[in-house]
């Protein structure tokens, strides 16, 4: 039983920091229809700076996350202009090419910046160490990344669900041509939306930076992992990533517990198995 | 006598020539990609010995031909070698990170007429491929085998061995367990976890659970050790007295800065720390400081790099700036000369480098960075791999 809770909290805070890092990627494939494999990209550019205000500024951790977090999206923002703009609504393979060229860029860019070791972001001392939940001891920073991601899937929902600009952002998704005769500025919603997602992929870069170290490769190196929870939640369902990380995150974690050397074997075969019976992902939406 | 004339003058400027070359050394390595670091470090043990011992051997000039090789590809690798050797007409070839990359040119070298000097990479087994291979890095075997006597001398007798599931881990594993076992220990569970591992949480959990009373682990150096040496000391089992050997991959120098204090007091043995207490290792750093621009990023392979070069520059001396692979190789088995990571000498019989191990434990120094500190020397380590493969 004790075995069972204790694989239940890897799980969860696992599938927490997954379902941080990967939102941002849900967003824009599912409500902008953009297939963003540079999610990563903006991911590994978060923690950067994160990285670099916090360690070589002296900055404090919460500082340093704003500042992450503005400076990717305001990074974005003529990336956004100049060459997301082209691609939407154009066909996926377009899309991968393009945004798996501006991927290889940023990881270029990056590297001859900060250099290929491995950069951390320091926790705060609230953060640090590890918490005792009685029958076993968990690291505090990961009870902090269950509660942003519980924070942020609530955000999001509402603001896409009962906002007006919520409204707005799905209409213009089903229907660019019609919402804007109605007068709604979809360059302004899509724009909106791509900092949203962008800021997102920044946030979990630095959440998810324990378990996910930030260097170089990072982009790359965890690209399928994204992708996954994407594909598995059904693409811009926020409670449909939700599913998908927990269950996948307790899938990889009970596997990797109690037979490790199968690898991702289980992993693997619980996609499979998930998108041949929901070929849209949990919640993926129905056209 | 015209005709006579032109072939004097002809046999006078091509004999010349033959004292004057220059001589081309073939580097492959990952230069790009997310080795990059190691390539670097190649590069950088290069430039260091030829900044101290200048670019001419008697006569001829040497130069150095960089190939990239970004990750594992044992085909691409040997096109390479191939190019190398047919296009730019290499003498000799070096470097090669990843051993698949080094066994893909070992059938080549004899048609080429061409030592291969081994830079890093580490399987026991690639000597073994070629007469004409040197080794002058380490192997698995050599760093894992030594670890096992310290955690036995440490009172421990339960063992979980933890692996990254390829071939180095795989040798870490045995050499952990052949060792330990010989000094009567035992090792209650192996585990061997997929390489691309983020979350080690229930990996810790597993170790706790085995009941034992150390763990010994291998991963290669990179992300994955912060991922892993964290999870350590989050889940508690620092706290729970649970012990911490490895070889000292995992703590390779570039990567202390971001294992910070969850690193400290980790033991593992290598053959080399960039903290090695040597005058010869202080020129070495010094000049490899400089040639690697950030004396941060320095780490093992560069010395690797280093003594091949040593190795290079002696079977040119002893053929006299003649491609004679054979000959060259001849030339340096038996070869001893201190290198910044102690003294060293080539094994006549394997072509390895037979060279001291240490016990080093991961301290913080006094200006608050971390270091290797060497605390126990295991002298004259031969390949206990490639013993125990035959």
């Amino acid at each position: 039983m004790q075995t069972f809770f204790s694989i239940a909290v890897d799980a969860i805070a696992y599938g927490m920091v997954l379902f941080v890092i990967s939102i941002g990627l849900s967003v824009t494939m599912g409500l902008m229809r953009v297939v963003n494999l540079a999610h990563g990209a903006f991911a590994m550019i978060g923690g950067y700076i994160a990285s670099y205000a916090s360690r070589d500024l002296g900055l404090g951790y919460g500082v340093a996350v704003l500042i992450a977090i503005v400076g990717t999206v305001l990074i974005s923002i003529p990336i956004e202009r100049l060459l997301y703009r082209r691609i939407y609504g154009a066909p996926e393979l377009t899309q991968v090419l393009m945004t798996i060229g501006i991927t290889f860029c940023i990881i270029g860019i990056a590297n001859y910046i900060f250099g290929p070791t491995l950069k951390t972001i320091p926790l705060p001392a609230e953060l640090q160490g590890s918490t005792n939940l009685g029958f076993r001891s968990i690291a505090s920073h990961r009870i902090f990344a269950i509660v942003c991601g519980l924070l942020v899937a609530g955000g999001l929902w509402y603001c896409i669900e009962k906002t007006a600009f919520g409204v707005k952002l799905r209409a213009a998704v089903d229907n660019a041509a019609m919402a804007a005769a109605l007068g709604v500025r979809t360059e302004i919603i899509y724009a909106v939306s791509f900092a949203v997602a962008v800021g997102l992929a920044a946030f979990g870069g630095i959440l998810g930076a324990e378990l996910l170290p930030v260097e170089p490769y990072y982009a790359l190196r965890y690209m399928v992992t994204f992708l996954v929870v994407v594909s598995v939640g059904g693409a811009g369902s926020i409670p449909g990533a939700l599913i998908a990380c927990l269950v996948l995150g307790g899938i990889d974690t009970t596997g990797r517990y109690l037979m490790p050397e199968f690898g991702e074997f289980f992993f693997y075969l619980a996609v499979i198995a998930i998108i041949c019976i929901f070929p849209k992902g949990f919640a993926g939406r129905v056209r | 006598m015209k005709r006579l004339v032109l072939a004097a003058i002809a046999a006078v400027v091509m004999g010349s020539a033959a004292y004057a070359d220059t001589i081309k050394v073939g580097v492959v390595g990952p230069f790009s990609g997310p080795f990059a670091l190691q390539g670097k470090n190649f590069k950088a043990g290069i430039d260091a010995y030829i900044a101290t011992h200048g670019d001419k051997i008697g006569d001829d000039t040497i130069e150095i031909v960089y190939r990239d090789l970004p990750a594992a590809d044992p085909a691409q690798s040997k096109a390479l070698a191939q190019e190398l050797v047919v296009k730019e007409g290499v003498q000799y070839l070096a470097g090669f990170y990843f051993t698949p990359d080094a066994m893909a040119v070992t059938p080549i070298l004899k048609q080429a007429n061409t030592p291969l000097v081994i830079m890093n990479a580490a399987t026991s087994a690639i000597v073994t491929k070629s007469p004409l291979v040197v080794r002058t890095s380490f192997t698995t075997w050599q760093t894992s085998t030594p670890i096992a006597k310290v955690a036995h001398d440490a009172g421990v007798e339960k063992v979980i061995s933890v692996v990254s599931d390829y071939g180095p881990g795989v040798d870490a594993e045995n050499a952990f367990k052949a060792g330990f076992e010989k000094e009567g220990g035992s090792v209650v569970e192996a585990i061997r976890m997929p390489l691309s591992t983020n979350d080690f949480s229930p990996i810790m959990q597993r170790i706790k659970d085995s009941g034992a009373q150390a763990v010994f682990a291998f991963l290669p150096s990179g992300p994955t050790t912060l991922g892993f040496v964290k999870a350590y000391n989050e889940n508690g089992l620092k706290d729970a007295g649970i012990k911490f050997f490895a070889p000292g991959d995992l703590t390779q120098e570039s990567d202390l800065p971001a294992l910070g204090d969850a690193a400290l007091g980790i033991q593992t043995t290598f053959h080399y720390a960039v903290s090695h207490d040597s005058p010869e290792n202080k020129a070495f750093v010094e000049a490899a400081s400089k040639a690697i621009g950030n004396p941060a990023e320095l780490s093992f392979p560069s010395v690797g790099a280093y003594d091949g070069m040593h190795v290079i520059y002696k079977m040119i001396e002893a053929t006299g700036g003649e491609q004679d692979a054979e000959k060259a190789v001849e030339a340096v088995k038996g070869l001893s000369w201190v290198s910044p990571r102690g003294p060293v000498t080539i094994d006549p019989e394997s072509r390895h480098i037979t060279q001291n191990i240490y016990l080093r434990e991961v301290t913080k120094a006094d200006d608050g960075t971390y270091y290797n500190k060497e605390i126990q020397t295991f002298e004259k380590q031969g390949d206990p791999g490639l013993a125990a493969a035959k």
